[in-house]
């Protein structure tokens, strides 16, 4: 073995056991610092003749790159090392629970109602509202629903204390009125929805004193019935997210529509649970029917010139069937355990390209 | 509307199953609501024949039966007087169903004697009145045979007609209908036979031809017995809904039930001789059947005799005057009575009865002395309770029909998109009882038969021809879209679907309360005098005012959710609230609340109760998302129900977009509630909205330049608003292009009634890299504008 054989196996091993970086760099600055081992023995090439000095520098070059190579090698080692026990200091128990934040939540009925319009507004229908307080006029009246007309004991009405010889306003009992306001202010053709709340003076397991209805209104020169039996069909199967809902109409009454008709949809009941779809029987969900020419001719429209349809559904009942939600009065109740489990995230929008609901209808 | 199978069949001749009488009914518009079998409950009880019959060793009246069902031999005690061997009986098996327990059988002994079963007695099984003692069956029934063999099912009918519907409010109509559609053959109705014995000498005067009688008869029947009503009688008024009274009384209702034709018998002995027809007086007062003096008013009809009313026409007889047992002599009523005559009394009156029920709807004018009216109802009082008929005596005439429709079949199609022909119409009208004549092609004449008062115009003969075609025959149409959408929301909607998701957003749980709310708490929410919207007739006293905000009922959410131990969390609702009685009073309000801890005890500490500056930025986020001008003033001003020192408002000129802040304390205790509140309420109406056709968005310039940060902290008055130093920094130049406050501090170093602020600005150079120089003079430019705008001075 050569002295610079036996200097390299030296320093390598110096360098292998050196634990630390401040001991490595000790090691770095004895070999190949300015008074190291390697330096002072290059110092001695100035002295040797060309040839000697020639095959001494390139051992000593050699030996020096070996080092700097393990040194190199080495400090990542340690560096490593270092950082891994640095990190490893930092450790934290990450099963620990996070700092507090709320996600919201959309109330289940407007989720619905979103979905509704996004159904009608691609079937080209505006959106159109109107007042919760009405006059009789345009609640009933005008809807072909004259005082003392039977049908106005269908609706227990809430009125407001009137002024001495004024009327009393009442509060809306149907999203109908806004029928009328509409036709007031705009000619045919006509082709709104009109969602909102709408109120009777009934509560029990299946009332509420406030609901909700969407209301449609199509009004031009030739909406057939067969037109409004197609609309709907189409509007059940988009909204429930199903390939097959059958409809039926059957023959009804009221007083703004003739013919007037209730539309069922097929369903499954059995063990407690309702399933919507093809099955053995019906299930009511809304009233409709074309216009009345006594409705049409209150606005001002000829009903020889002109003709059209109109529905109404109750919006909390389609939020209940199509998420089974058992019952109608915890809607208004405000628990926040109610809301957190039948809510919905707020950017779960639906639209008819998303395909209305992010789990098709399938909540959780 | 209830009746029975058999009572149906009287009138129409069909074979028909109950499941095709109910699907025909609900295919025309009659719309079943519940078809009860009482039989089906209890159709698996079975004829036994009793073998032996011994009295029980531990009593005096009981008896231990050897019962045989035709397969076995059961010991059966039993108490019933008329057991004995040889009988043929009803026996319940354990386990069976016992209508009138309402539970199943169970296994027992009775003094010690084991007993398999229970021999019944009719009234137990609901299939009769007797309960003197068990079910006695014919020698010739079968052991082993169902019940039904015995008591035969007749199911019950639950039909609910609609108002428009008269004709059909009883079971010769629903007949009728049924008949018009095809299923089965009416039948014809019965006749009388009695020849009217004597003229009765009452004197009948009728004012109220004109006001609502067109047509009142009457007819005296002496020398009736008024008896029970025979068991078939009583047993389909049963089903009807009616309790059974005396044949006379019966015999009305069930005219009423069956024809459709209210009736009424007055007590001759109880009423004069001269009885009138006439509006009442005002204030008049009448005691009625059911037991309540009605106070009447001009315009509702009365018959009354010459001392009072006898009746309150169409709607309900006299408790006076009504038929007892000893009654012998009756006036027998009938007559048309005019719909909204009928329905104004009865809503006045607040009094409602099968025969105002038919009235309003509308009765058939021309059965009222013939068809269904006084003749067959005389006939039958006279078959029942015997007796001899006076010749009628009639006031007024029977109102004239309609006259003929002009009815152009292709409307039909036109309105329906069904392709009806002429024939057919004809054909189906012509079965609802209608005179049709054929004009020239597609052109119908129709004249609507008496009972259809409900039909008026083509519109409606429309709907007759497609109710009997049938509404399953009606295609569905794919609906024509428009060509081009641009989204079908108007602004404000679009800004309200904004606002709900972007509360949600924000951590918000979305919340429906009613629109109403209670007047004993809206009074802490009237913040300018409005006067309360009040509901006179409220569903309970908690609900009796149209909410002038939502704040008070998300307070109210709020209680109920911390009686259920939700302590912390946020409430929001979008709806309207109420500032006036009148169509359009009212505005769209976003309103949100935080209650409790924002974030709560924490393993990472951080534990913090919600603010007034939650509040605001919440507030001020949601307006972002409503797209609001961003050009908002903020100002101390809040209503009432806040804190007066933690609340403000958020104003764009002289209009108040929103308020802020955290709740009063005194309204939290009024409304219960032991936490902090912080909330806003947005009045979403009165954000401007955007310009139809804007100019569109600015094109954006962005500096590569390095921003230059500088703080500057000043001294001012300790109730100068934060928001002037802020303004008066941005308006110093454009150059400046955000401030933020890092500090405030209030202290003994900075003396009394003083703070201090410190900002922070961004410098944002757009064209060149400032110098030194520069910068020092926008420095000197700010500090200038803010002693200006605030009197402050630089904190040394």
């Amino acid at each position: 073995m050569t002295e610079l054989e036996a200097l390299q196996e030296q320093v390598l091993s110096q360098i292998d056991k050196a634990d630390n970086l401040s001991s490595l760099d000790e090691i770095r600055v004895s070999v190949l610092g300015k008074k190291g081992v390697i330096t002072e023995k290059m110092k001695t090439l100035g002295s040797m003749d060309a040839e000697q000095r020639k095959e001494a520098g390139k051992q000593f070059n050699e030996l020096k790159n070996a080092i700097a190579q393990a040194l190199d090698e080495k400090k990542e080692v340690l560096a490593d090392a270092e950082i891994n026990a640095k990190l490893a200091r930092e450790s934290v128990d990450v099963t620990l629970p996070v700092r507090d934040e709320r996600q919201g939540r959309i109330h289940p009925l407007y989720q619905t109602y979103d979905e509704v319009i996004s159904i009608f507004g691609q079937m080209g229908f505006d959106v159109a509202q109107g007042p919760d307080i009405e006059d009789d006029f345009h609640n009933f009246t005008a809807l072909n629903t004259p005082k003392n007309h039977p049908a106005r004991a269908m609706q227990d009405t809430f009125y407001l204390t009137a002024k001495p010889g004024e009327d009393p306003s009442i509060v809306r009992t149907q999203t109908s009125a806004v029928q009328i306001r509409t036709m007031e202010k705009q000619k045919p053709p006509v082709r709104i929805v009109v969602p909102g709340r709408t109120y009777r003076c009934d509560y029990d397991a299946t009332h509420a004193p406030m609901f909700h209805q969407i209301e449609g209104l199509i009004v031009d020169k030739e909406t057939n019935m067969a037109h409004l039996k197609g609309c709907l069909a189409e509007f059940v199967k988009t909204f429930f997210e199903l390939d097959d809902v059958p409809v039926r109409f059957r023959p009804s009454f009221f007083p703004f529509t003739e013919p007037s008709a209730e539309m069922d949809i097929g369903c499954a009941k059995g063990n407690g649970e309702l399933k919507i779809g093809a099955g053995k029987d019906w299930l009511e969900i809304l009233g409709c029917g074309m216009v009345h020419p006594n409705v049409l001719k209150a606005c001002g429209i000829d009903p020889n010139e002109y003709q059209g349809f109109a529905f109404g559904i109750g919006l909390d009942r389609l939020a209940m069937l199509k998420y089974a939600i058992p019952d109608l009065r915890q809607f208004f109740d405000s628990d926040l355990r109610w809301l957190k489990h039948y809510g919905f995230v707020p950017l779960d929008i639906p639209s008819i390209n998303c395909g209305l609901s992010i789990n098709g209808g399938n909540k959780r | 509307m209830r009746f029975t199978l058999s009572w149906l069949k009287d009138y129409l001749d069909t074979n028909a199953t109950v499941d095709e009488i109910s699907a025909k009914l609900t295919d025309i518009g009659l719309e079943i609501e519940e078809i009860i079998d009482p039989m089906a409950a209890i159709a698996n009880l079975k004829v036994v024949s009793v073998d032996e019959c011994v009295d029980h060793p531990n009593s005096d009246h009981l008896h231990i039966l050897k019962v045989n069902t035709g397969k076995e031999v059961l010991q059966i005690v039993c108490g019933a007087p008329n057991a004995r061997a040889g009988m043929k009986g009803i026996l319940a098996r354990v386990g069976d169903y016992i209508p009138s327990f309402g539970q199943k059988l169970e296994k027992g002994k009775i003094r010690g004697v084991e007993s398999n079963g229970m021999m019944c007695a009719e009234d137990e099984l609901g299939v009769g009145p007797d309960h003197t003692g068990i079910i006695e069956c014919p020698a010739d029934a079968q052991v082993g045979a169902s019940i039904t063999t015995i008591y035969k099912s007749d199911p019950i009918f639950d039909v609910s007609i609609t108002p428009n519907r008269g004709d059909c409010m009883s079971v010769y109509g629903i007949a009728r209908d049924l008949a018009a559609a095809g299923l089965g053959t009416l039948k014809p109705l019965p006749t009388h036979s009695f020849k009217p014995s004597f003229k009765s000498d009452l004197k009948l005067t009728n004012e109220a031809t004109e006001i609502g009688a067109p047509l009142f008869t009457l007819r005296e029947i002496r020398g009736v017995k008024n008896c029970q009503s025979p068991k078939w009688m009583q047993d389909r008024l049963l089903a009807f809904g009616l309790r059974p009274i005396s044949a006379l009384v019966d015999i009305t209702n069930y005219f009423n039930t069956t024809y459709g034709q209210p009736l009424h018998v007055f007590d001759a002995k109880k009423v004069g001789k001269e009885i009138k027809v006439r509006s009442a007086v005002e204030g008049e007062k009448m005691l009625a059947l059911d037991g309540k003096e009605y106070s009447l008013s001009e315009g509702m009809i009365v018959v009354c005799d010459s001392n009072a009313p006898l009746s309150i026409a169409g709607i309900m007889g006299g408790e006076q005057t009504g038929c007892e047992d000893d009654t012998t002599t009756v006036y027998l009523e009938s007559a048309y009575f005019e719909p909204a005559c009928i329905a104004k009394t009865g809503q006045k009156l607040l009094l409602t009865s099968d025969s105002r029920q038919r009235f309003e709807r509308g009765i058939d004018p021309e059965g009222v002395i013939s068809r269904t009216g006084s003749d067959l109802a005389a006939q039958m009082i006279v078959d029942i309770c015997g007796g001899e008929v006076s010749e009628i005596n009639i006031t007024g005439k029977v109102p004239a029909n309609l006259p003929a429709i002009e009815f152009d079949t292709k409307r039909v199609e036109k309105l329906c998109g069904v392709d009806v022909d002429t024939k057919t119409c004809a054909e189906i009208l012509t079965k609802l009882g209608c005179e049709v004549k054929n004009l020239e092609g597609t052109k119908l004449s129709v004249v609507r038969p008496s009972w259809r008062s409900d039909i008026t115009g083509t519109h409606d003969l429309v709907e007759e021809v497609l109710r009997i075609y049938g509404y399953d025959k009606l295609p569905a149409t794919t609906l024509p879209r428009p060509t081009q959408s641009f989204g079908i929301l108007d602004p404000a909607l679009k800004r309200e679907t904004a606002v709900r998701r972007a509360c949600a957003n924000r951590g918000s749980y979305q919340t429906i309360t009613w629109s109403f709310m209670s007047s004993k708490d809206a009074k802490l929410f009237h913040d300018l005098n409005k006067e309360p919207v009040i509901i006179s007739n409220p569903i309970s006293s908690d609900l009796d005012e149209m909410r002038p905000s939502i704040m008070p009922n998300l307070l109210t959410a709020i209680h109920s959710n911390q009686v259920k131990g939700m302590t912390d969390g946020s409430l929001f609702e979008v709806g309207p609230q109420f500032f006036g009685y009148k169509p359009m009073e009212q505005e769209s309000v976003a309103a949100m609340v935080r209650f409790g801890n924002i974030s709560g005890r924490h393993w990472a500490g951080g534990m913090r109760t919600c603010d007034v500056f939650d509040a605001k930025a919440d507030a001020l986020a949601i307006l972002d998302a409503a797209e609001a001008p961003t050009n908002v003033q903020i100002t101390r001003e809040a209503p009432s129900w806040y804190h007066p020192g933690r609340s403000g408002a958020i104003k764009i000129g002289r209009t108040v977009l929103a308020y802020f802040g955290e709740l009063h304390p005194k309204v939290l205790k009024a409304m219960d509630i032991k936490t902090t509140v912080c909330g806003f309420e947005i009045f979403l109406d009165r954000i401007p909205l955007p310009k139809k056709k804007g100019k569109g968005i600015k094109t954006l310039k962005l500096s590569d330049l390095t921003p230059i940060y500088r703080d500057l902290a000043f001294v001012c008055d300790v109730n100068v608003d934060a928001e002037k130093f802020i303004n008066a920094v941005k308006r110093t130049d454009p150059i400046i292009s955000d401030v933020r406050i890092f500090d405030v501090y209030e202290g003994e170093r900075l003396g009394e009634g003083k703070k201090s602020i410190a900002l922070n600005m961004t410098i944002q150079p757009t064209e060149k890299t400032l110098t030194d120089d520069e910068i020092e003079s926008i420095c000197r430019r700010v500090i200038g504008a803010v002693s200006a705008g605030t009197g402050a001075t630089l904190r040394a």
